[in-house]
């Protein structure tokens, strides 16, 4: 019994406290040597924004995810490394630049986002809209049937309307400019508030 | 489902420090973590699901201490070689130096296993596939280690006592 006691006591004192400083610095070192050596092939960060908090997750080819708060995103990053890779780190360094155009775009500072996109999240027609759909201007919205015409699939609306839904990048890739022929809203990731907000803040520049 | 390493390094990331402090010393345990944590990313779409994971880092950092042993063997630093991280913040309070010193005096294997065991929690098993020995070596390695830190480090008893 004494023993035991002692045992615990003795593992007690050699689990030293780890304050949450040093674990952040030692994260930041890692970051670093994991991409020099091309180890991250998911970089992440959240960002704060009028719509709520936002992932954003980046491999080396380019911007692979945004995801709203609504979608979980500790699942969004669990689907991220089934799709691609487990090699998934936190680091905000690859993001700066997307960070920087996102906050941009939120102040009415930008109008276009000049960012290298990587689009292996989506396939066939899908992928076919969603590369389409940085053609709607800012300010300007299309209905899913335009879509459709656009690219040369005039029946498709409803698989328009799913590849929308689908959008790996949204906000950057502008999903919420795509309306219901009547002018409704449709459905977005984001939820309606956010697609709201976001054509406000396009048709308030 | 094999989990983002994000959530590797923020589960397991406090343990395999300590660990690292137990085996190598305060000073050279940051040094450890992140060249373990690096392998681990390197080695870790190789990982079986089913594998524990925390065994798995305690292996990898097993590894790495012994290479940064044999580094500081090659070129001893000069005593009054002032550390270059300001880590005293981080190190558990002075007044455990005497204990620091005890775990220092340890034979390695015994010191190992007294992290493996009673820092990281292992199993004998796990233990004696790190050590590379039989189960019932590591135990002992574990149980004598233990029993030489209590006798070059009273305080722990004392503290356990008074308790």
């Amino acid at each position: 019994m004494n023993d035991i006691r002692h045992d615990d006591d003795m593992a007690a004192l050699l689990s030293t406290p780890v304050d949450a400083g040093t674990l952040s610095r030692l994260h930041r070192r890692l970051e670093q040597a994991a991409e020099r050596a091309n180890l991250v092939d998911v970089a992440y960060t959240t960002i704060d924004s009028p719509v709520g908090k936002l992932l954003l997750a980046a491999t080396p080819e380019g911007l692979v995810r945004v995801a709203y708060a609504r979608e979980d995103h500790d699942r969004v990053l669990e689907a991220l490394s089934q799709k691609l890779s487990p090699r998934i780190l936190r680091a905000p360094k690859r993001l700066d630049e997307v960070a920087r155009e996102i906050d941009e775009y939120f102040a009415k500072h930008r109008q276009v986002f000049d960012l290298k996109l990587d689009l292996s999240l989506s396939r066939g027609f899908r992928r076919l809209v969603q590369t389409h759909l940085p053609e709607i201007g800012y300010g300007q919205t299309r209905s899913y049937r335009d879509m459709a015409e656009l690219v040369g699939n005039p029946k498709a609306v409803r698989a328009v309307g799913t590849a929308c839904a689908t959008n790996p990048l949204p906000i950057v890739v502008p999903c919420h400019r795509v309306l219901r022929t009547d002018g409704t809203l449709g459905g977005y990731i984001g939820g309606l508030e956010a697609k709201t907000m976001l054509l406000n803040l396009e048709a308030a520049a | 489902m094999k989990q983002p390493f994000e959530n590797v390094v923020a589960q397991h990331g406090a343990t395999v420090l300590r660990v690292c402090r137990v085996v190598l010393g305060p000073h050279d345990a940051d040094d450890a973590w992140s060249e373990t944590f690096l392998s681990a990313l390197r080695a870790y779409p190789d990982l079986p699901e089913t594998a524990n994971v925390e065994a798995w880092l305690v292996t990898i950092a097993h590894r790495k201490a012994i290479d940064v042993l044999r580094v500081a063997k090659r070129n001893p630093l000069p005593v009054d070689e002032v550390p270059e991280a300001p880590t005293g913040r981080d190190i558990p309070d002075s007044g455990d130096s005497d204990l620091w010193a005890a775990v220092k005096g340890l034979p390695s294997k015994q010191r190992q296993a007294v992290a493996y065991r009673y820092v990281a929690g292992l199993a004998y098993a796990e233990i004696a596939e790190i050590l590379g020995g039989t189960i019932e070596a590591a135990r002992r390695a574990a149980a004598d280690g233990l029993k030489n830190l209590r006798k070059k480090y009273p305080g722990a008893i004392t503290r356990g006592a008074s308790s």
